[in-house]
């Protein structure tokens, strides 16, 4: 049976190659349909690869296609890899995909490029299985560049929005940072082992040296960290939620975010024999991360940006759990926030296709009745990702803490005010969008006195966001009433529950992200079933094995839970019975994001491009400023045929003179005398 | 007294098989310029692109035998021919000319990058309402030029292929009579390409006076046999110098690009084709056969520096091109980067670098001539459109023009699956295998720069308005250009998903040190009476232009003929007075 595993990205390469031929003519909801069926049946393939996995004795399959690329002694060939983390990433990769396929029926019902979308989709999926699936590092950069290029394009799709062109290119940008570390990695591995297939090149791991290993983690660590969006490259992933909603949902949050995570678990035997400092490192990036980025979700009005700062924020924890040794809790808490991260962006987009498009938390209030099934789903996704017992994210959360804490308590404690932070912020969003009273009618505004200053086009606030006093000003002012123009909204405006394409999903996640900390209930042990299938993975990486005593551990989940129930009560208090007021919980620095992006953003504007531009100018100023010092003389004697030409010839020439004489000057050097 | 008489006749030992694809261009050209000088205007434009077209074919077919005698006649389905053994490498025209499989296989690339460079020339003058069969002739010439300088053997032969090449390429660069910009492109071009070849003829002067002689194999033998050492070993190093400053010049590396830029810009378009592919192709030929073959023992001496060149094409070249708006000077840039990458595998001195040229001067001539052939499409009437603001919004008014681009570009990028990954990776493979993984770091980030500025054009052909002064007309693609577009796209991709192919070809592409053959003092035949081997000594043998030292076997001489007398040369013989060992055997012994 796991010789279908071939078949798995061949559906969705299939689909994509018919839409890519007859896509137009499918029109809609063919295309969207066909595309969903195609990802829908590599599911099932995935599955069946799954339990034939499970009845192999080695409980690894190796399928060789084609030798791809014979370079000298060294060939690489196009195969794939199926082991209990490729398994398991196949599953909840096509399992989601295929929800939120389904879902983007309903939601890009109507646009005028229906199935280019649907095409783009198709190719993402096909990218992240190889890139999950690939035998070898290089098959796995094949799928990194895939998922990459698809996702830029995808965050481009509306690209009649200049921001959204240009959030395209920040994404693009900030990866090619992480690109370059993979690149350099992955030759390092394949010098050091002369294969790059994991089968290969992983059992000889423990035997590296400590500074080849070294080199080879971080560098694959700053790939992880751009694609992962890990503290400082984390400043596209925000931004990338200008695309779709279910872009947002399948790419930016459940699958092609992972990939750097699943990277680093996949060379644990190479992370276990790096320097000692490497995994505490890696412990570090996640957990500040995961603080940092929480403490921004605070301060976001976007429904969409407080959920991909809190992507970036749960990102962290995964990085943590690895720094830790706890590759199978980071593997956990991937699949759980899969689902219930899927299913909050999927509500977001069900609330925003209710609202008529409208993001601003403010302008919302009160959905719960319009959209009622939405708001069944979001309740669940929402106590998860709190980390409200019994649900998913509290299991998966809280093995990563245990971890943590028997590892380094700072980095617990770390862990746990985040922890407390992301309950705050979600309460905060639930609390807004979903209760409260409604903000979409301007006539209730003039009711509530706002101040005419206030009410600006959409255009305006969208440039509030990049200026922090404007923002400021308008968190205060928005603490009352909102602060967005709501006027395109016709007057007997009502939200409406979106379609049935666009709900069962929600509903099928819902369940998942309800019941997924089944997987591995944290006590008694022999309830770790998910452990216990990776377990072979990450034999050569030396895990932590939790030292702690079943009594602490429940202490620890007590703590936990009482921190995420605590988060959530702090929010009520401010945001639902307005106890306390909530303009100081919310200030400039953290809306701006600790400035990190605007600062980026000025560097690159100002002294960045002018260092581009200073060094394109070599050739005029600084080449040609040092020809025509030394040259002064020669330049004298050109003067006479200077009429030939503007003095460009001469000056080339010169500069071919200047590299002739430096070259002639080093061959002086290599005389033997 | 002397051998043989002084009218003898040495003449060298010609393989016409190695020569047919030369002469074919040669002959195709010089009949093109005949036959448009006496029909005038009365042959239709598109006869001359077809002729131009089937010399180019042609060129291709007579490779054929040759790469069939030098790799096994297996290899070459259509001649196969089971009686003839494959002879290996060889070098003729008294060893001045080689035949190896990297000649054979870089002739064929440029016979078949001619088919589309001469293809887009032909859209171009149809759209231009151009008469110039001319265009035609001279990139005719330039190719033979190229295939001269990829099969030279001796820095003479060499100088005269690049000088062949250089000269058409000066005139095709004015070819715009229109365009002011072409004119000063073509007089830039002439003026700097004057200087560095005065700069390259001077290195062959040096290491003729270091070594001797000019022929590589000799360069080679002799470097074997002694280290120079003083001033004599400066004489060397000095020559060595000029020679990587003449082709620097001529593959544009930093800092001798600063032609490029503009000389790209001005240039007619659909030439551009040609001087960045077949151009490249033949000086990068010369470079790698000069440095990595004849001066494999001095790799410690222009090693560094073409690291250093390297380095700077890789970074200048990426950086540079980010602030262009102009298309055309911007991918003057970015093929100034790749040329560095094509550095890596020079610098290697190996096998695998050799092998890595060849992937990425075949990859990169696809690439290139794509990418071109887009440009001349887009640039409209006049061919006067190449700001970024005239691509703006291109994909939506000609999607498949701005889909074909953006699909060079992205190659171009590196992207995987594409030709352009693929070469970028053999490059990097070579330069670590070399031991000098630290430009191959260089090239990757050189790499991750100029992909910004592939991304750029695709941005602004996909997601930018068009501004108000940009022409949104549709871009037509004529079949002639269409033919090329297609060529190229379907190389691209097929080198970038079935890769093994080209590396097959590209691992016994590597240039051979060959001995030359003996010269011919007779054709053997019927009447020969004398079996002649002789083994000259260093001087060489009296009667014999210039030093040949070794062994040489004369064959079957017909003693009669040339003047001897048999008993003369036995009593010869017998006193031992000739200063080298003979070895004769009469068939009937005198006396």
């Amino acid at each position: 049976m796991v010789d279908l595993i071939w078949l798995v990205p061949a559906l969705p390469l299939v689909g994509f190659a018919v839409l890519l031929v007859a896509g137009r003519r499918m029109g809609e909801p063919a295309a969207g349909w066909f595309a969903t069926a195609m990802v829908g049946a590599s599911f099932l393939t995935a599955v069946v690869a799954f339990i034939g996995l499970g009845g192999l004795e080695e409980q690894v399959f190796v399928q060789t296609l084609f030798t791809w690329m014979p370079t000298g002694d060294i060939s690489i060939d196009a195969g794939f890899y199926l082991d209990p983390l490729s398994g398991v990433m196949i599953l909840f990769v096509t399992g989601v995909a295929t929800l939120i396929h389904m879902y983007s029926i309903g939601y890009m019902h109507g646009d005028p490029n229906f199935s280019k979308f649907f095409l783009y989709l198709n190719l993402f999926v096909f990218s992240m299985l190889v890139l999950v699936l690939g035998d070898n590092l290089l098959m796995t950069f094949l799928g990194w560049e895939g998922v990459g290029a698809c996702s830029y394009f995808l965050i481009s799709f509306w690209f009649t929005k200049p921001a959204n062109a240009s959030a395209g290119k920040k994404a693009f940008v900030t990866n090619r940072i992480g690109d370059w570390g993979f690149m350099v990695g992955m030759f390092m591995v394949l010098f050091t082992f002369g294969t790059l297939s994991y089968s290969e090149f992983l059992p000889l791991a423990p035997g590296l040296a400590t500074t080849t290993a070294t080199f080879i983690a971080v560098m694959l660590l700053i790939g992880a960290i751009g694609k992962s969006a890990q503290m400082p490259l984390f400043v596209w992933l925000p931004d990338a939620m200008a695309g779709p909603t279910p872009v947002s949902a399948l790419i930016h949050a459940a699958t092609m975010v992972t990939a750097g995570v699943y990277l680093l678990a996949r060379i644990n035997p190479v992370l276990a024999v790096s320097a000692d400092w490497v995994l505490p490192l890696i412990a570090w990036i996640g957990a500040i991360t995961a603080f940092v980025a929480a403490t921004i979700a605070v301060a976001q009005n976007d429904i969409k940006k407080v959920l991909a700062f809190s992507t970036v924020s749960q990102l962290g924890y995964m990085f943590l759990a690895i720094g830790v040794g706890a590759y199978w809790a980071a593997i956990f808490h991937m699949i759980t926030h899969a689902f219930f991260k899927a299913l909050l962006f999927l509500c977001a987009g069900s609330v925003i296709h209710g609202m008529h498009e409208h993001q601003d938390m403010r302008v919302m209030g009160a959905l719960k009745k319009f959209l009622p099934i939405t708001f069944g789903a979001y309740i669940v996704g929402w106590l998860s990702l709190a980390g409200v017992p019994p649900f998913s994210g509290f299991f998966s959360k809280d093995e990563i803490l245990a971890y943590a804490f028997d590892v380094n308590p700072v980095l617990w404690f770390i862990g746990l005010a985040a922890a407390g932070l992301t309950a705050f912020y979600m309460g905060r969003q639930a609390f807004t969008v979903f209760w409260g009273t409604p903000h979409w009618h301007p006539e209730e505004e003039s009711v509530e006195e706002v101040p005419p200053a206030v009410t600006g086009t959409e255009a305006e606030v969208l440039a509030d966001a990049d200026d922090p006093a404007a923002t400021s000003a308008a968190t205060v002012v928005a603490t009352a009433q909102p602060a967005v123009d709501v006027s395109d909204l016709p007057d007997d405006f009502e939200p409406h529950e979106s379609p049935w394409t666009m709900t069962v999903p929600l509903v099928v996640l819902a369940v998942a992200a309800a019941f997924g900390g089944l997987l591995n209930i944290p006590l008694p042990s022999s309830l770790h079933f998910l452990e216990r299938w990776l377990s072979p993975v990450f034999e050569l990486g030396g895990p932590t094995k939790l030292s702690l005593s079943d009594g602490s551990i429940l202490l620890l989940l007590s703590v936990s839970a009482l921190v995420a129930i605590g988060g959530t009560l702090a929010a009520a208090a401010v945001y639902l019975w307005h106890k306390v007021p909530s303009a100081p919980l919310e200030p400039a620095v953290l809306a701006n994001g600790w400035y990190i992006d605007s600062s980026i953003t000025a560097f690159m504007g100002g002294p960045g491009t002018a260092g581009f531009q200073a060094t394109a100018d070599v050739d005029t100023k600084v080449v040609d400023g040092a020809v025509l010092g030394v040259g002064a003389g020669v330049g004298r004697l050109a003067q006479a045929s200077r009429y030939l030409q503007s003095g460009h010839v001469r000056r080339y020439a010169l500069s071919v003179g200047v590299g002739t004489v430096v070259i002639l000057g080093f061959m002086f050097t290599r005389v033997v005398i | 007294m002397e051998l043989f008489p002084s009218d003898a006749v040495f003449t060298p030992d010609v393989s016409w098989v190695a020569l047919w694809p030369m002469v074919v261009m040669a002959l195709g050209g010089l009949l093109l310029l005949t036959i448009s000088s006496l029909g005038k205007g009365r042959i239709p434009r598109p006869f001359y692109a077809l002729w131009a077209v089937l010399t180019s074919v042609g060129s291709f077919i007579t490779a054929i035998p040759l790469w069939a005698q030098v790799h096994g006649w297996e290899d070459a389905v259509l001649w196969y021919d089971p009686e003839v053994d494959p002879t290996g490498p060889f070098s003729t025209v008294g060893g001045v000319i080689a035949a190896d499989g990297f000649s054979v296989f870089l002739t064929m690339l440029i016979a078949v990058s001619m088919v589309a460079v001469v293809l887009v020339i032909e859209a171009y003058l149809d759209r231009e309402q151009d008469r110039f069969p001319e265009m035609f002739a001279l990139t005719m010439f330039a190719a033979l030029g190229g295939m001269v300088m990829v099969s030279a053997n001796d820095l003479i032969v060499l100088l005269l292929g690049l000088e062949t090449l250089s000269v058409a390429a000066y005139v095709l660069a004015a070819m715009d009579l229109r365009r002011v910009q072409s004119q000063e492109a073509g007089f830039k071009y002439f003026v700097l390409g004057a200087f560095s070849s005065a700069f390259f003829l001077y290195g062959i002067a040096f290491i003729y006076g270091a070594t001797g002689g000019t022929g590589l194999v000799h360069i080679t033998d002799f470097l074997a046999a002694n280290v120079l050492l003083g001033s004599s070993g400066l004489m060397l190093l000095l020559g060595l110098g000029l020679l990587i400053v003449g082709f620097a010049f001529k593959v544009a590396l930093v800092p001798f690009h600063s032609w490029s830029p503009d000389v790209y810009d001005g240039t007619p378009s659909p030439l551009v084709t040609f001087m960045s592919s077949v151009v490249k192709v033949a000086a990068f030929a010369g470079m790698l056969r000069v440095l990595v073959m004849a001066f494999e023992s001095a790799g410690a001496d222009w090693r560094p520096v073409i690291q250093g060149l390297a380095v700077l094409s890789l970074v200048g070249g990426a950086l540079g091109a980010i602030v262009q708006s102009n298309v055309k000077r911007l991918l003057a840039y970015s093929s100034i980067s790749h040329a560095g990458f094509i550095l890596l595998g020079v610098e290697a001195a190996s096998d695998v670098g050799t092998a890595a040229v060849v992937i990425y001067l075949t990859a990169y001539s696809a690439l290139v001539i794509g990418s071109f052939t887009v440009v001349t499409l887009v640039a409209r009437s006049g061919d006067r459109l190449h700001t970024l603001t005239d691509y703006q919004g291109l994909g939506r008014t000609s999607p498949l023009v701005a889909g074909l681009f953006t699909f060079f570009l992205l190659a171009q990028a590196g992207v995987p699956f594409t030709a352009g990954f693929y070469a970028k990776f053999s490059a990097v493979i070579a330069a670590v295998d070399a031991g000098t993984a630290w430009l191959a770091a260089v090239a990757m980030l050189s790499a991750v720069i100029a992909a910004y500025l592939y991304l750029r054009l695709v941005v602004t052909m996909w997601f930018v308005d068009p501004a108000a002064e940009t022409d949104t007309s549709h871009v037509g693609v004529p079949a002639a250009a269409g033919i090329a577009l297609a060529g190229c796209a379907a190389a691209v991709l097929w080198i970038g998903i079935f890769p093994n192919t080209l590396t097959d070809w590209a691992e016994r592409s590597v240039p051979a040190v060959v001995q030359p053959a003996p010269p011919n003092l007779v054709e053997s035949g019927d009447e020969a009476d004398a079996d002649v081997e002789f083994e000259v000594g260093p001087d060489g043998m009296p009667g014999m232009p210039g030093p040949m030292p070794g062994e040489m076997d004369f064959g079957e001489l017909d003693l009669e003929s040339l003047g001897i007398d048999p008993a003369e040369l036995e009593a010869m013989l017998e006193g031992g007075d000739l200063g080298f060992d003979v070895d004769v055997e009469f068939e009937d012994p005198p006396g």
